[in-house]
C-alpha cells in the first residue's frame, strides 16, 4: 500500500482576509490574529480529505500533530497515523520542514502539502528530488506553477496518483518577498521548482502516460526550435524566467539563469539576470522582443515573478514584440492568461486576445484577464 | 449468456512453415528461362512454406480473434461504422473492376469513367460543389490535397498566407495535414458550449491566414449554427473555408456545406458511404471546390463530351498541382460508394442522416442519465450524428476511468468508443451509434453502460482489470513501444 | 416505409416520443433555416438487383484483362490472385474492422499485419516495415519527408527515367516544407545512373538519393554498391523503389545499403482495380534514429500485463498525428491494412518456390516477348542495354506513331504497352511492354504475330 504524507500549514492564508499580504514571520501573524484573521488552511485540508473519502482505504496516510493534520483527519473522519510531535502551540516554518523529513523517513511516496507560497518554500528547501508533491492552496499568495486549482482538484490527482503511474514534471515554486508587498511592491520570485504529478493529455486507444512524460520536455524543445528559427538579427530578445524559456537557450547553446531575465542578441547571450534598470540601458537604442512564460498556477504572463518587464520596458519593446511561449500542457491547466503589471492602463491594452506558441509553427489563441 | 471472442493459441506464418511444403500455383509454359547476371541475382529467400489449407485456417482463426461491424456494434466516434453493404462486394469483385488497368486507353474503359464521373457528379450534389477529385486516399490524405490546393490559390493569386486556423476540439489530423502543407497552425479555443468561440476567430484570422479547417457538426456532435458568421469572417479576410467531412454523417441531404459557405469541402467514403474500413484501409477521402479553385484540382479531370457520348481524361490544366496519388484513387472503393448512393438514392441518404442523428440523441438522453457519466458541452441541445459523454463524475468517485469502461465494453459483445477524444472533455467517451444499429442493440448498450457504473461502485478493482472475454486481456504497450520488435527477423535475431 | 440499411425507420414515431418530441426535424432545429436542403437532386433508391443491372450495363463498355490480353505494368501489374486470397480478405472480421485501437479484441488484424511486416522485411532484406502506406508514390513522398526529418536537409535525387505520375506526387509531398527534387542523370544507352552526374550533384544539402530497381521502363540498375557509397559518403540516405515480385529473383535493396525501401505491393494478392486500392510498402533501416522518424503505423510483438502471453499492439504511436497532432511524422492514418493482409495471406501462400516462379515466368514472358518483337522490321527492342525484369521499352522506328501500332492492336483484341511519347520524348516512338503470368504463351504469340502484320502494313 503507498504511503502519502498529509502536512497542513494552520496559519497559512490568515492574512489575506485582514488585508496582510501572507503570515511569513511570527509578529506578522501576531498582528493577523489581533485583526482576527480566522484560519483557512485546516477546512481546506477537510475538503481535501473528504473529497479522498471513497479512496480512504487504498492508501495509508501519515500525518502530523494538532492541526498540522490531525485535528483535520479527526473532523474528515479520515483513518491516519500519526507522526512527529509538536513542541508549541503555535506552528512555525522548522515545523513543516520536519514533518516532511519525517515523511521521507518513512517512505512516503507523495507529500500533500495545505498551505501557502511560504509553506511550499518550506517544504521545497527540505524535499529531495524524486519525492512528488500534491500543493493544496490555502494561502494568500499562491504564486507558485505546483498548486493544484482546489481541494477537490488536488483529491483527483491523488487519486490518480494511486491508479495509474502517472508521470511527473516540474512546477515552479515561486513567493512574493512579503515585506515588499506589504510597503505596496508585489515582487514574486521564483525560488525553484519540485516534482508535481500530472495527467498529460491522454491519447485514443492506448495507455501511454510514461511515453507521454517525454512530450512536455520534447514540446518544450520544439518551441525553443521555432522560437529560435523565427529569430531576427540586431534584435535584442530578453528571455524572462522558466522552464521554457531556459530550453530556448539551451537550443542556442547557451545556460540561462532559471530566474532572472537574460538577453540574447544574434543567437548568443550577452547578458544575465538583468534588472528593469539594465533592461532599458542595453534597449536604448534597440530594438527588442521580450519572450515570456506564464508563470505559476495562475497563468500570469506579467507581473509574477517576473517584475524586471515593468510597465516601462515592455512599453519600450513594443506590445507586439511580446512572444509568449507556454507548453500545450500548461495551457491546458489555465482558462485564461493574466496579466498585471501594476499599470492599470496597460493591464488593459494586454486584453483581449494573445497568441501563445505551443509547439513547432503552432500558436495558440488564450485570452487574457 | 455472456460474449466471449475466439481464441486461437495461432503461431506467426513462420512458425508454422514447413521445409518441404510448397504452395506452387503455376506451370511454366515458356521453358527458356533467361540467366540474370551474378551480381543481380538473390541468394536466398525466407518465406514460409505453407500448403493452402494451412493459410485458409490460419487466417480465418486469425479473422476470429478481431471484431468487425458484422460482428457487432461499433459506436467508435467520428469514424461512422455503419453496416457495409454485401451487395457492394460483389459489384466491386466483377471482372470489369477488377481487372481493368489505369493506362489502358480510355476507349477501353469507358464504363470505369462513367462510374467516376457519376460518382463525382453525386459527391458534387451532396457537398454542394463545383467539381470533386476522388484522387485521396483516405481521410487525411484529402485533408493533405485540400490544404496543397489552399497553397496553390494564394500562390497563383500572388498572396503570402502562411496560417491555418483550426479549433482544439478538431481531430488531430487537421493539424498534421496543415503543417504537413507546410501551414502554420493557430488555435482556438471553443466557448462554452463547445463551438467556435467566435471572438476568438475573429482576434486569430488577419491578412497572414489561409484557411480555417472545420468539422461540422464538430467532434462534440454538436452542429456550428454560427456558421454564417463563421464564413464571413473568413471570407471577409480573404480566407478559405475547409469542411472536414469526418462528421457528415449528422447533415447528410439536410443541409450542404457549401451552402454554407465552404470552400473546400472533403468526404469520408469509408465513413458516410459505407466502404468497408477494412482494419484500417483501404478508405478514400475524396474533396470538392467551389469554383475558385477548380483549375487547381489534380489532373486528370473527367469529363463528358455529350456529342459523342464519350468520357475523356482532361490532363491540359495549366494550373493543376499535378497529381497526389497514382493513377484515378482507390477505385474498387469508389464503385462501393456509388452502388451505396445508388441503393439510398435521394430519400435514403436523407433517411439515414434522420436516423442516425435520432439514435444518438437516443443513447445521449439514456446514457447521461446514468450516474457516473454526463454530457459536458450543451447537454440540452440536439446532438447530431454523435456526442461526447465525460466519465470524470464516475472517476472521481470510484476511480474507473473512460478507458476502463471502453475496455469493460469489449465483454459485452460491443466495440470501445473512442476515448480521450476530443482533448477539451475529461474522460472522453465519444459515442456514434449509426443509423444501421436497431434499437434492441442501442438498448443493450444503454444496460450494459448502467452494469458498468454499478460495477465501478462494487468492484472497481475488477472492472481496472477488464477486458476478460476477448482473445487476450489487457497488453503492455508500453513496453512493447520500449523496445520495438516489428518483425520476425527482428524476433529472431533478438531471440539468438 | 424505411430503408432496409435503416432498421429504427419504422420505430421513429416510438424513439421521438421517449425523447419527448413530435418530430424527427425537431433534432435539426439548430441548422439555420437558409442552409436547410429539402431534397437532394439525386435518384430514387435502386434495389439491389436494379443496381447490378445498371452497373453490368456501364461496365459493359470495360475491356478487361481476361477478355483480352493486356500489356500494361508500369507501376500496376496483373498477378493471378488466387481464390483464397481474396476470400481471406472477405472475412468481415476484418473486411469490415476499423484501425485496431482496442488492441485486446483485434488480436487477428494485428498479427496478420505483423505477418505482412515480417513477409516483406524478408522479402526487402529489412527489418522495418510499417503496416502500409496509400500506394508506391504517396511512400515516396513519404520518404522524401522522413529523408528531411532525419538528415535536416532539404534537396532530393531522383532518377532521370521515373514514372511522371510518382514524380508529381513527390513533388506536391515536398512543396510543402520547401524540398528542393533534382534529378539524376541516366545512361541513355544502358539507363544506368550517371556515377560521375551523381557525384556531382551530391552535395552537403541532399537528403537522400532514390533509385528503382527495377526501373520504371523494366530495367535493372547493376552500380547499387557504387551509388548506396556515394551516397553514405555525402551523408545522406539511400532509398530504393522496389517491384516486390522481382525481389523473389534480384537481389534485395537490404544487401545493398538501402537506408529505405518503397515499392508498390499490389501485385503481392490484388487486382488492379483500375489502379486502386494499391498498397505503398515502406520500410527502413532498424536503428531507431529512423525508426522514430517513420511515417504510418508500426505493428509490434507485445506481452499482456498480467502473464507471458504474446499479444500485438500498435507501437511508437507517439509519432502518429493523433497524438503528436502537427509535430507527427505525417498525417496518415488510415491506410490500405486490408491490402497488406491480401499480401500476407500471398506471400504466405507462394512460399519461396511459388514466388519465384511467378516472377520468372513473368521474366520469361517479358524476355520471350522482346526477343520476338525485335525481329520485326520496323522495331527495336529494349530501347536500353541492360538486363530487364519482365517489362521493357519498345520503340518503332519505321516512322508510324506508337498510337497507330496500339490502335490496330485493339481491333485485334489486343491491348499494346503505355504509350511513352509525351513522358520521354527523346526515347522517340516507343511505348512501355509489361508481361506477367497473367499471360498465356498463346497471348504472347497472337501478341507478335498482330504485331508483325501491323509492321508489314497489312493491317
Amino acid at each position: 500500500m503507498k504511503k502519502i504524507g498529509l502536512v497542513v500549514n494552520p496559519i497559512a492564508g490568515m492574512g489575506g482576509s485582514v488585508g496582510l499580504k501572507g503570515t511569513d514571520g511570527p509578529e506578522v501573524l501576531q498582528k493577523a490574529t489581533e485583526l482576527g484573521a480566522k484560519p483557512v488552511a485546516p477546512q481546506r485540508a477537510v475538503r481535501l480529505l473528504r473529497a479522498l473519502t471513497p479512496v480512504r482505504h487504498k492508501f495509508e496516510l501519515l500525518t502530523y500533530p494538532k492541526d498540522m493534520g490531525e485535528n483535520e483527519c479527526i473532523e474528515a473522519e479520515f483513518p491516519a497515523h500519526v507522526v512527529g510531535k509538536l513542541d508549541s502551540e503555535k506552528t512555525t516554518a522548522a515545523d513543516t520542514k520536519r514533518a516532511v523529513c519525517e515523511f521521507l523517513d518513512k517512505n512516503c511516496e507523495l507529500i500533500v502539502v495545505v498551505g501557502g507560497d511560504g509553506t511550499l518554500r518550506d517544504v521545497f528547501d527540505v524535499v529531495n528530488t524524486e519525492t512528488p508533491l500534491v500543493a493544496v492552496p490555502a494561502g494568500v499568495k499562491m504564486h507558485s506553477g505546483a498548486f493544484s486549482t482546489d481541494p477537490e482538484a488536488a483529491a483527483e490527482t491523488l487519486m490518480k496518483f494511486l491508479w495509474d503511474e502517472l508521470p511527473l514534471r516540474e512546477a515552479e515554486v515561486m513567493d512574493v518577498d512579503e515585506e515588499a508587498c506589504r510597503e505596496g511592491r508585489v515582487s514574486a520570485r521564483l525560488y525553484g521548482y519540485v516534482l508535481v504529478p500530472y495527467e498529460p493529455r491522454l491519447v485514443q486507444g492506448s495507455k501511454l502516460a510514461s511515453l507521454e512524460a517525454e512530450e512536455e520536455f520534447e514540446q518544450q524543445r520544439a518551441i525553443a526550435r521555432y522560437v529560435v528559427e523565427q529569430m531576427e538579427p540586431e534584435v535584442v530578445y530578453l528571455l524572462g524566467p522558466g522552464t521554457t524559456t531556459r530550453a530556448i537557450a539551451e537550443q542556442l547553446g547557451e545556460d540561462k539563469t532559471l530566474l532572472g531575465v537574460d538577453a540574447v542578441l544574434n543567437k548568443k547571450i550577452i547578458a544575465r539576470d538583468l534588472n528593469e534598470k539594465q533592461i532599458l540601458d542595453l534597449i536604448r537604442d534597440k530594438a527588442a522582443k521580450i519572450v515570456v512564460s506564464p508563470i505559476g498556477g495562475q497563468g500570469f504572463v506579467f507581473g509574477r515573478g517576473n517584475q524586471q518587464f515593468s510597465p516601462k520596458v515592455i512599453r519600450r519593446v513594443g506590445l507586439r514584440n511580446i512572444l509568449v511561449v507556454a507548453t500545450m500542457h500548461k495551457l491546458s491547466g489555465l482558462r485564461a492568461l493574466r496579466v498585471d503589471t501594476g499599470d492599470p492602463e496597460l493591464d488593459q491594452q494586454l486584453r483581449g486576445f494573445m497568441r501563445v506558441i505551443s509547439d513547432y509553427g503552432r500558436t495558440q489563441m488564450m485570452r487574457v484577464e | 449468456m455472456t460474449y466471449r471472442q475466439a481464441k486461437y493459441p495461432e503461431p506467426l506464418v513462420f512458425e508454422l512453415s514447413q521445409s518441404e511444403r510448397e504452395g506452387g500455383f503455376f506451370n511454366p509454359e515458356i521453358e527458356e528461362i533467361p540467366e540474370i547476371p551474378p551480381k543481380l541475382r538473390r541468394e536466398r529467400l525466407n518465406l514460409p512454406r505453407l500448403s493452402e489449407p494451412e493459410v485458409v485456417r490460419h487466417y480465418v482463426r486469425l479473422s476470429q480473434m478481431n471484431f468487425g461491424i458484422e460482428s457487432g456494434l461499433y459506436p467508435l466516434g467520428s469514424c461512422t461504422m455503419k453496416y457495409n453493404p454485401r451487395a457492394c462486394e460483389d459489384f466491386s469483385a466483377l471482372p470489369q473492376v477488377r481487372d481493368i488497368h489505369p493506362l489502358q486507353d480510355a476507349s477501353t474503359v469507358q464504363g470505369a469513367l462513367e462510374i467516376l464521373y457519376r460518382l463525382e457528379r453525386m459527391l458534387a450534389e451532396i457537398g454542394g460543389v463545383k467539381r470533386v477529385c476522388l484522387q485521396p486516399a483516405a481521410g487525411a490524405h484529402g485533408e493533405l490535397l485540400g490544404m496543397l490546393l489552399v497553397r496553390a490559390y494564394f500562390k497563383d493569386i500572388g498572396e503570402n498566407r502562411t496560417e491555418v486556423v483550426i479549433p482544439d476540439s478538431a481531430h488531430g489530423t487537421n493539424f498534421a495535414s496543415a503543417a504537413m502543407a507546410g501551414f502554420r497552425v493557430v488555435v482556438i479555443p471553443s466557448n462554452s458550449t463547445g463551438r467556435v468561440d467566435v471572438e476568438a476567430l475573429r482576434a486569430a484570422v488577419s491578412d497572414r491566414t489561409a484557411a480555417f479547417m472545420l468539422t461540422n457538426p464538430n467532434t462534440l456532435g454538436l452542429f456550428e449554427h454560427e456558421i454564417k458568421e463563421i464564413a464571413s469572417i473568413l471570407h471577409d479576410a480573404g480566407a478559405l473555408l475547409y469542411y472536414d467531412g469526418a462528421n457528415l454523417n449528422g447533415i447528410m441531404g439536410k443541409t450542404r456545406p457549401g451552402d454554407m459557405g465552404f470552400d473546400i469541402v472533403h468526404f469520408n467514403l469509408h465513413k458516410t458511404f459505407s466502404t468497408p474500413h477494412g482494419g484500417g484501409g483501404p478508405g478514400a477521402g475524396p474533396v470538392g471546390v467551389s469554383e475558385k479553385l477548380e483549375p487547381y484540382l489534380p489532373v486528370p479531370i473527367i469529363q463528358y463530351d455529350e456529342d459523342k457520348d464519350k468520357y475523356w481524361l482532361d490532363y491540359n490544366r495549366p494550373k493543376s498541382i499535378g497529381k497526389i496519388r497514382s493513377f484515378f484513387g482507390n477505385f474498387a472503393v469508389l464503385v462501393k460508394a456509388y452502388a451505396y448512393l445508388l441503393m439510398m438514392g435521394a430519400s435514403g441518404l436523407k433517411e439515414a442522416t434522420e436516423v442516425a442523428v435520432l439514435n444518438a440523441n437516443y443513447l445521449k438522453e439514456k446514457l447521461r442519465r446514468i450516474p457516473g457519466f454526463e454530457v459536458r458541452y450543451d447537454p440540452e441541445a440536439p446532438c447530431k450524428h454523435e456526442f461526447v459523454l465525460s466519465a470524470e463524475p464516475l472517476k472521481r468517485e470510484t476511480g474507473v476511468t473512460a478507458r476502463d469502461v471502453a475496455k469493460r465494453l469489449l465483454d459485452f459483445g460491443f466495440h470501445a468508443p473512442t476515448y480521450y477524444f476530443p482533448p477539451i472533455v475529461p474522460e472522453a467517451l465519444m459515442i456514434e451509434p449509426t443509423e444501421t444499429e436497431p434499437k434492441e442493440e442501442l438498448d443493450r448498450f444503454v444496460d450494459a453502460m448502467k452494469q458498468i457504473a454499478e460495477e465501478a461502485r462494487r468492484d472497481p478493482e475488477t472492472l481496472k482489470r477488464a477486458p476478460f472475454s476477448t482473445s487476450v486481456s489487457r497488453i503492455d504497450e508500453v513496453r512493447a513501444s520500449r523496445r520495438p520488435i516489428l518483425s520476425w527477423k527482428q524476433f529472431v535475431r533478438l531471440r539468438k | 416505409m424505411g430503408h432496409r440499411f435503416v432498421p429504427n425507420s419504422f420505430l421513429l414515431k416510438e424513439m421521438l416520443k421517449e425523447l419527448g418530441i413530435d418530430s424527427v426535424d425537431e433534432l435539426f432545429r439548430d441548422i439555420p433555416p437558409e442552409f436547410r436542403t429539402d431534397r437532394l437532386n439525386l435518384s430514387p433508391p435502386l434495389s439491389e438487383q436494379e443496381t447490378l443491372w445498371h452497373l453490368r450495363r456501364v461496365l459493359s463498355k470495360n475491356r478487361y484483362q481476361g477478355e483480352i490480353p493486356i500489356f500494361l505494368g508500369g507501376g500496376c501489374w496483373f498477378h493471378y490472385v488466387p481464390a483464397h486470397v481474396k476470400y481471406i480478405t472477405q472475412r468481415g472480421e476484418f473486411l469490415t474492422a476499423y484501425t485496431p485501437y482496442q488492441s485486446e479484441a483485434s488480436q487477428g488484424l494485428l498479427q496478420a499485419l505483423f505477418e505482412y511486416q515480417s513477409l516483406v522485411a524478408e522479402l526487402i532484406g529489412l527489418e522495418v516495415v510499417n503496416a502500409s502506406m496509400y500506394d508506391w508514390a504517396t511512400a515516396l513522398g513519404e520518404a522524401a519527408l522522413m529523408s528531411c526529418r532525419v538528415t535536416g536537409r532539404r534537396r532530393f535525387l531522383v532518377p532521370h527515367f521515373i514514372s511522371p505520375e510518382r514524380r508529381s506526387v513527390l513533388q506536391n509531398y515536398c512543396e510543402g516544407i520547401g524540398m528542393r527534387v533534382d534529378e539524376i542523370n541516366q545512361d541513355p544507352n544502358s539507363g544506368q545512373i550517371d556515377l560521375d552526374h551523381l557525384r556531382n550533384v551530391l552535395s552537403e544539402d541532399v537528403a537522400g538519393v532514390y533509385i528503382e530497381n527495377p526501373s520504371y521502363l523494366g530495367f535493372l540498375e547493376e552500380q547499387v554498391d557504387e551509388i548506396s557509397d556515394l551516397t553514405h559518403r555525402a551523408g545522406a540516405l539511400f532509398i530504393v523503389g522496389v517491384n516486390p515480385i522481382s525481389l523473389a529473383l534480384f537481389k534485395p535493396p537490404g544487401e545493398y545499403g538501402a537506408d529505405m525501401v518503397v515499392g508498390e505491393g499490389q501485385p503481392l494478392g490484388q487486382s488492379p482495380s483500375f489502379g486502386g486500392p494499391s498498397l505503398g510498402i515502406f520500410a527502413c533501416r532498424n536503428d531507431m534514429k529512423l525508426v522514430r522518424q517513420m511515417p504510418g503505423r508500426l505493428i509490434g510483438m507485445a506481452s499482456t500485463l498480467d502473464g507471458d502471453e504474446r499479444a500485438f499492439c500498435m507501437v511508437l504511436q507517439t509519432r502518429e498525428q493523433h497524438i503528436r497532432r502537427e509535430r507527427a511524422t505525417s498525417n496518415v492514418c488510415s491506410n490500405e491494412a486490408l491490402c497488406a493482409i491480401a499480401a500476407a495471406a500471398y506471400l504466405a501462400s507462394m512460399g519461396p518456390e511459388g514466388l519465384k516462379t511467378v516472377a520468372s515466368i513473368s521474366m520469361a514472358n517479358a524476355h520471350y516477348l522482346m526477343k520476338r518483337l525485335a525481329e520485326i522490321e520496323g522495331l527495336d527492342a529494349p530501347a536500353f542495354h541492360a538486363f530487364h525484369f519482365n517489362e521493357f521499352v519498345l520503340r518503332r522506328v519505321d516512322g508510324g506513331t506508337m498510337r497507330d501500332f496500339n490502335q490496330k492492336l485493339l481491333q485485334e483484341n489486343i491491348h499494346g504497352g503505355h504509350i511513352l511519347v509525351s513522358e520521354f520524348p527523346e526515347l522517340g516512338e516507343s511505348e512501355l511492354i509489361c508481361s506477367t503470368e497473367v499471360h498465356s504463351k498463346r497471348d504472347l504469340d497472337r501478341f507478335v504475330e498482330a504485331a508483325g502484320k501491323i509492321m508489314e502494313g497489312k493491317k
